[in-house]
């Protein structure tokens, strides 16, 4: 059996599905007789957040939580105070811009194994076991972390079904507040830089742009298409570093998630990295000259022709039959 | 000022993923014959945010590249100083040849301190073989500095770096007192093409070499926490269906009339 504390987040005070996938994979790694609690960070003054776990333990400094002056030092100082006082053998992590930094520093301080974007995890007899994908997506490699060391994870969505929601039996304050030290950065400010209409990450079809289409000009076209059927406008790492669209669109490994149930790709070769942000969209359409390009090897469907000619002909014809 | 760039060389990233092959053991990418490996991309823009900062600086600024690794192809490692960079500085030993992340870390850090004192240490925010991104922090948690991840733009005094850090729906401004540790990504910008006088000058430089014994460090220090069990090239869907016809107009009119009958737009 091992102890198990997840790193929860919430919102509206209710655990967030990424949490209840954490809380799932913790009942898995703790085995029989294992124990899963739960840390969350809070702003002075909010109300307390419910988590479905034994023991809730609340983090509440001004530092932490939502507010405009949190920052991720100070939510490593934190998890480090209470991983020290509380022990577990096993830490889990969403995967999410905080967590990048505070997980691996976490991991250096308590001298625990680390892995990073896992896609899955189990326990065995010889101790716990992660895949994770490497080579920009090309391989999955499994890793063994022997029981008796500490371990950090972070997992990616999807790796598991989000456990049932509901309230924490036990709701602690831990006090965070000797243990936040000046780390030497101050936080100016925060930019929410969203993109007008559907978000890329909760899009339902994303039209995405690659190398292939030559320039900026054809992201018009690909915007209007993405408006006509109420998605989102995605694009290739290629595309936005040069500068044909900003980078707030760039999917993939680096870049965003996307998970719609249509992924139109149009002039995009199908790289690993890109495959990578992309790889879980329920049907793909690719668009490509070269009838050899290696996302055909991942779409559902695939037209072998010139996107300048493919393009306009496919919006006239959603226009009119729509 | 004094910056230390980390880079490493890797499997060139944009080979086609049908020609990414595993050896036998199953351990370890085999990568295709005549394949030339490359310097780890966003290294390469850690490279070029030096290079910004030293111009800010009318050329008052040193900047020295650390790598960790064995078998390094020279040539490659060498287009690391045909930009502006003044020094290399490889960590080149049979036991330095496949480290995890908390050893390679411990390496350079190693290797930053030897050459310090520095102002800043600048890294790729992940190499693109085993996309582990935690090197950089590892680094900063064990030589004592304030760190600020995945920057698109850095701005330096003498005593500060103002930097913007990439989120995933926006950005934050961080100013953070050096000496400090920054990663940076790609949205930087693209790291500019080194001039033909770079290049020569590259080429008649040599790099300064260490082995661990030279850092103080055994191979027990470096010893991995997570024991790799195997890698496995997943599998793709299969084939497409291509919609045919007379022209790429009416394959593209016959792609939307395909897509509306399985009810997907």
């Amino acid at each position: 059996m091992s102890n198990v504390l997840v790193i929860a987040e919430t919102i509206s005070h209710g655990a967030t599905p990424a949490t209840l996938e954490l809380i799932a994979a913790a009942k898995v790694l703790a085995g029989d007789n294992g124990n899963v609690i739960a840390a969350v960070t809070a702003s002075s003054g909010s109300d307390h957040p419910q988590v479905p776990v034994d023991t809730l333990y609340v983090l509440d400094n001004d530092a932490l939580g939502d507010s405009d002056s949190a920052t991720f030092d100070a939510a490593t100082d934190a998890f480090t105070a209470l991983s020290i006082n509380l022990k577990p053998d096993i830490i889990l992590f969403p995967r999410d811009d905080r967590s990048s930094v505070v997980a691996p520093r976490l991991a250096f301080r308590l001298n625990a194994a680390f892995a990073r974007e896992c896609t899955g995890a189990e326990r065995t007899a010889d101790g716990i076991v992660v895949t994770r994908p490497v080579y920009g997506g090309n391989a999955n490699a499994r890793f063994r972390i022997p029981f008796g060391a500490t371990c950090v994870i972070t997992l990616r969505p999807g790796a598991f079904e989000p456990a049932a929601n509901g309230t924490a039996s036990d709701t602690r304050n831990f006090d965070v507040s000797e243990s936040i030290r000046n780390s030497g950065s101050v936080l100016l400010r925060t930019v929410q830089e969203q993109q007008p209409g559907v978000r890329l990450e909760d899009a339902e079809i994303v039209v995405s742009g690659g190398r292939g289409l030559g320039g900026p000009e054809p992201f018009k076209l690909l915007g209007e298409l993405a408006e006509l059927l109420d998605g989102a406008l995605g694009a290739s790492r290629a595309a936005c570093d040069a500068g044909w669209i900003d980078h707030s669109h760039q999917v993939g490994l680096t870049g965003k998630t996307v998970s719609p149930k249509l992924y139109l790709a149009f002039g995009i070769s199908g790289a690993s990295q890109h495959m990578a942000g992309c790889s879980s969209a329920r049907n793909i359409v690719a668009v490509n000259t070269d009838p050899d390009a290696s996302i055909f090897g991942d779409a559902r469907f695939g037209v072998a022709g010139d996107w300048s000619k493919v393009l306009p002909a496919f919006i006239s014809t959603i226009r009119d039959i729509s | 000022m004094r910056i230390a760039v980390c880079a490493k060389q890797v499997p060139d990233p944009d080979i086609p993923p049908s020609q990414f092959k595993l050896d036998s053991s199953g351990l370890a990418v085999e990568p295709p014959r005549n394949a030339t490996p490359v310097v780890n991309g966003f290294d390469l823009n850690a490279i070029e945010a030096a290079v910004r900062i030293k111009e800010s600086l009318a050329g008052d600024a040193e900047i020295t590249i650390f790598s960790s690794g064995h078998a390094f192809e020279l040539a490659v490692m060498k287009k690391t100083l045909a930009t502006g960079a003044d020094n290399l500085v490889l960590v080149d030993d049979p036991e330095t040849a496949n480290l995890d992340a908390a050893g390679t870390a411990r390496v350079l850090a190693a290797a930053v301190e030897k050459h310090g004192p520095f102002d800043l240490v600048i890294c790729g925010r992940q190499a693109s073989d085993w996309d582990q991104a935690h090197v950089p922090l590892f680094i900063a948690e064990s030589l004592g500095l304030p760190c600020v991840t995945v920057a698109r733009n850095i701005i330096t005094d003498s005593e500060t770096a103002t930097v913007e850090r990439v989120l995933t729906d926006g950005y934050q401004e961080v100013k953070v007192t050096l000496p400090a540790l920054i990663t940076v990504s790609n949205e930087l910008g693209e790291p500019r093409y080194p001039a033909l006088k770079g290049i020569m000058a590259a080429n008649r430089k040599q790099p300064v070499k260490h082995t661990i014994a030279e850092l103080a460090l055994t191979a027990a220090d470096l010893a991995p926490k997570l024991e790799l069990l195997g890698l496995e090239i997943p599998k793709r869907s299969g084939k497409a269906e291509f919609i045919d016809g007379e022209d790429d107009a009416e394959k593209g009119h016959n792609l939307a009339l395909r897509l509306r009958q399985e009810r997907l737009i």
